[in-house]
């Protein structure tokens, strides 16, 4: 069974205005998606900015309120029932944010930010959080003697090490992590990168893995989604993505991806300008009226497309 | 230009401590010279020195621009350079951008320092027409807003859209994709090699995006802790880096042949600007398995090619302890 199953999610965000502040307009932020994931396993969530990748994981969470739509997490019907019902699930899913400067509250000292969900979730005596605290921070690598420090006292790469302590605090079993490394550096980005696959061998953690970094997707990535202005173009399993794309938005993504070798250089601007030609001339036949993508349709076991009826 | 012994210090606690540090270098016309570094190499500082922007940092060195050392130029002096010869992307969009004008009357206030003669008309179609380049979908609309009321990635286009405005002969553009995803980055990129191309602009690339430098840069430098470790063309330094700061970096990116792999980790931080190392090499400390006899006390730049320059002399026996391992079977670590 999937560890998370979601279908036909929508997330629209009301625009207000006029003299009564009435809602005179929706933001559809998110549109009708539906992916899946399976135990173990790391999906990567890309597309452009704006296209609704981070509503996507903060409606899994919950942090987002759901239109409409099924969210399905071992089963439980997450969009059902309020946010209480599903308490003893929701310790089970935890977020990793994008800015490891600001996503630490920097009045807090290291031990209470990582001691933060064990409070609300597990009724446990000083000392024994003080160890489990210290266990987490071994497991993340970072000293026990960190826990007094305060975030603004480490590096980039140390805060995001403090975030995924404060993550894995409760054992969940799946890990949102939303653009985890896009403000580290290449070597702190192979830190956590390198860290992350570990801990997900470690635990057994599911990831739902949000970036526009497509060589780090290519990297970790076991599934890929691609969205575009709320909804699916693409879906499948990582090569599919990267050796096989079928919609023009793909195509033009997959393009776009700098190559270290600058001898490709001119073949690669040639591919780029041709996928860019042909998403312009080709976008009515992708896209509807509104210029969205269509429903996905099955072209292999596991690769999904966004093209019209008529095929 | 021409860099010369370029130094800048900042003062943390009572002294001054050089973040750029003794730099030398030229970028010529129809060139991208593209910096690369870790975060807190002091990329941004040299940028900021060229342009004449910090205040508060003691600055040593000549900076030649066309022929005239800018480095002793006044304030005044520099504000005719700025905007419209040499021009700059700055990697914090937001600050360089005032948060009480719409942004359309930003751009066009730069294009009106260096384009007086220009009617207010004229001007409005040739911004709109520089906002559309920059992928802005709207830019009518765009023109009318505030900073605030864009996202960070519209932001920074709008920031781009104001430096090439008016064809500086000189761009350094400060980490000016980092913000925005693929297809866009692309596009931006195309702008800058147009501004190459066509204006016959040197270029100054700085990012720590070795994909985007692949694709942009003529020539190359890296950059730790102040100083220059390794330059060289852009083919050799991808097809033979040298210095161990540059194939460990190089090291630690995902490679798409080989998925799910352990990535390369540079062992340790750039140390802060106070704590810095100032004998003998500064990477020392983040390299330790090598052994401390084969290292060169003051390194200094050596050209190991025509064009080619590395500051060390260990480059030849380095070794990365994983692979050294597989190749030998005894466990260095
Ligand atoms: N709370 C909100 N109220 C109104 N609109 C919102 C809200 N949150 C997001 N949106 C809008 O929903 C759309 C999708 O935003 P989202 O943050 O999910 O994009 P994203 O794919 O994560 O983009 P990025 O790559 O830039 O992070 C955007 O148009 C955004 O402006
Ligand atoms: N105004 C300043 N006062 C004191 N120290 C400074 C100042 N500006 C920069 N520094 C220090 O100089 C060093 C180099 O900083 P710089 O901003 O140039 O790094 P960078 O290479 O641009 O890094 P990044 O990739 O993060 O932008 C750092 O140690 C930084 O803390
Ligand atoms: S030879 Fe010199 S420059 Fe090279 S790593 Fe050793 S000390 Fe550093
Ligand atoms: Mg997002
Ligand atoms: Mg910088």
């Amino acid at each position: 069974m999937a560890l998370l199953e979601v279908k036909d999610l929508k997330v629209h965000f009301p625009i207000r205005g006029g003299i009564f502040n009435t809602v005179v307009d929706q933001v559809k932020a998110v549109d009708g998606v539906n992916f899946s994931i399976e135990p173990g396993q790391t999906y990567g969530l890309v597309g452009e900015s704006g296209s609704g990748k981070t509503t996507t994981g903060r409606a899994v969470i919950g942090l987002n309120k759901i239109t409409s739509g099924d969210v399905l997490f071992e089963g439980h019907n997450l969009a059902k029932g309020g946010r209480k019902s599903h308490l003893n699930v929701r310790k089970d899913i935890q977020m990793i944010f994008q800015d490891p400067y600001s996503s630490l509250n920097p009045k807090k000292r290291v031990a209470d930010i990582v001691a933060e969900p064990l409070r609300n979730f597990e009724k446990l005596t000083k000392k024994e959080e003080r160890v489990r605290v210290e266990e987490l921070m071994e497991l993340v690598g970072l000293s026990t003697e960190a826990i007094f420090k305060y975030p603004h006292e480490f590096s980039g790469g140390q805060r995001q090490r403090i975030g995924i302590a404060r993550a894995i605090a409760l054992k969940p079993k799946l890990i949102i992590a939303d653009e985890p490394v896009s403000a580290l550096d290449v070597s702190v980005q192979a830190q956590v990168l390198n860290f992350m696959q570990e801990i997900q061998k470690e635990l057994g953690l599911t990831y739902l893995f949000i970036s526009h970094d497509l060589g780090i997707v290519r990297h970790i990535c076991d599934h890929i989604g691609i969205m575009y202005k709320g909804r699916y173009v693409e879906q499948g399993a990582s090569e599919d993505i990267f050796t096989n794309p079928q919609h023009i938005y793909t195509k033009r993504l997959v393009s776009a991806i700098p190559d270290l070798d600058p001898n490709r250089r001119e073949s690669l601007t040639v591919k780029r300008q041709q996928a860019k030609k042909d998403f312009d001339e080709l976008s009515d036949k992708f896209f509807d009226e509104e210029g969205l993508p269509y429903p996905l349709k099955p072209i292999s076991d596991s690769h999904l497309v966004a093209l019209p009826e008529k095929g | 230009m021409k860099i010369k012994n370029l130094t800048t210090s900042f003062r943390v606690l009572d002294d001054y401590y050089a973040a750029v540090d003794n730099v030398t270098l030229t970028v010529n016309k129809n060139e991208v010279l593209a910096i690369v570094g870790e975060s807190g190499s002091g990329k941004s500082a040299l940028a900021f020195s060229i342009m004449g922007l910090h205040n508060r940092a003691k600055i040593e060195g000549t900076l030649d621009f066309k022929g005239q050392n800018i480095a002793k130029y006044s304030q005044g002096k520099l504000n005719k350079l700025r905007g419209k010869e040499m021009a700059m992307i700055f990697q914090d969009s937001l600050s360089a951008l005032n948060p009480l004008m719409i942004v359309g009357a930003q751009i066009d206030e730069a294009l009106l320092l260096h384009n007086s003669s220009m009617s207010k008309k004229d001007r409005k179609v040739r911004v709109i027409d520089f906002l559309s380049k920059v992928g802005i979908p709207r830019p009518e609309k765009t023109y009318e807003q505030y900073p605030h009321e864009l996202s960070g990635g519209m932001r920074q286009r709008v920031v781009i859209a104001m430096a090439i405005a008016n064809q500086p002969e000189l761009l350094i553009a400060d980490e000016p994709t980092t913000a925005l995803d693929v297809t866009i980055q692309a596009q931006i990129l195309d702008l800058i090699k147009d501004l190459k191309d066509d204006m016959r602009a040197g270029i100054i690339l700085i990012t720590h995006d070795l994909g985007v430098v692949a694709e942009m840069a003529d020539r190359v430098a890296v950059m730790y802790a102040g100083q220059i470790v390794e330059i060289a063309d852009v083919y050799s330094l991808f097809s033979s880096p040298q210095h161990p700061y540059t194939r460990s970096l190089l090291n630690s990116l995902p490679n798409s042949a080989e998925t799910k792999t352990k990535l390369h980790v540079i062992q340790g931080v750039v140390p802060p600007l106070h704590k810095m190392p100032r004998e003998g090499c500064r990477f020392r400390h983040r390299i330790p398995w090598i052994d401390e006899s084969s290292h060169e006390e003051n390194p200094e730049l050596h050209e190991i090619k025509p064009g080619h320059f590395v500051r060390c002399t260990c480059y030849k026996d380095f070794y990365f302890p994983d692979k050294h391992k597989e190749a030998s079977g005894n466990g260095a670590t």
